[in-house]
């Protein structure tokens, strides 16, 4: 069993200036993906295994969304681009 | 069909004639809505003459476009499909999401595009049997996944696929498009299936 994640406040300098604040390359639900193809997607793109990738297709497939990567923005960028050759609902964000 | 299967080297299906023509036939589809006004000239159209006004050899705004690959369209399409094909980037910030499109989207399109190229090149108008390399197999991957999203929004699916499937009865034009789609899951389910 897992515990109850912990809410964690995040200081206030972050906020305001945004350093070491990464941008994240989020993958949205969609009625039509099929949720194998969206694990296979998640292994060849990132090179995650097959137990990773399936809890991040889950997590899109019952939260409606999931964070599936996080860094500088242009790689995430890049990711994004990538997920939307194989027809995945990618966008990129600077939000938490 | 009976789905793909992993054989040496890559996988391998067969189609029979209607399969074929179903699967090729939508395949044309999306390529023709997605190349769009990008769509490359057919072979033995000759050369593309001067544009009116322009000067000779100096290639004008649209031909140093396609050059760079920048596309003009800035903005998600109108088409909802197409709209689903090449989607926003940047969920609230237009600004960004216009600045992504200007830079990926003609990429993106030729990418959908030669996949779907790649398919037809490897299924038989006629049916039979197909074999395809892990790369020839990811074109395909796309390409079927690209087309049940097509037909997935034209149809207006959601999570709830059986609701849809129960409201449209035998009879009804989009009948045999639900068939087809479900069909789709199916051969692109094995095909991930066969891959992994």
């Amino acid at each position: 069993m897992s515990v109850a994640p912990v809410e964690l406040t995040r200081p206030e300098t972050d906020e305001q200036t945004g350093v070491d604040r990464p941008w994240l390359t989020i993958v949205w639900n969609d009625p039509v993906n099929l949720m194998d193809y969206v694990t296979y997607v998640f292994q060849r793109v990132f090179g995650y295994s097959k137990p990773k990738a399936e809890k991040l297709m889950l997590d899109v497939h019952h939260k409606g969304k999931a964070v599936v990567a996080a860094g500088a923005r242009e790689s995430m960028e890049r990711n994004a681009e990538t997920l939307h050759g194989y027809g995945l609902w990618a966008t990129v964000s600077h939000e938490a | 069909m009976s789905g793909f299967r992993a054989s040496s080297g890559g996988v391998t299906a067969r189609f029979a004639k209607p399969e074929a023509i179903v699967i090729r036939d939508l395949v044309t589809q999306v390529i023709e809505l997605v190349a769009g006004d990008d769509a490359e000239p057919a072979a033995g159209a000759g050369p593309r003459p001067a544009s009116p006004g322009g000067t000779p050899g100096i290639p004008d705004a649209a031909e140093l476009e396609a050059m760079v690959g920048l596309g003009a369209e800035a903005d998600l399409p109108d088409d909802p499909v197409l709209a689903r094909l090449l989607p926003d980037a940047y969920r609230e910030d237009p600004e960004a999401a216009r600045e992504f499109r200007r830079f990926t989207e003609s990429g993106l399109r030729s990418a959908k595009v030669a996949a779907a190229r790649t398919l037809l090149a490897t299924l038989p108008p006629g049916g039979g049997k197909v074999r395809l390399s892990a790369e020839q197999a990811e074109q395909w991957l796309r390409t079927l996944n690209d087309v049940r999203l097509a037909l997935g929004v034209r149809l207006g699916v959601t999570d709830d696929f059986d609701a849809l499937s129960d409201s449209v009865p035998p009879g009804d034009p989009r009948y045999a498009y639900v068939q087809i789609y479900q069909w789709l899951a199916y051969v692109q389910g094995s095909l991930v299936a066969a891959l992994s």
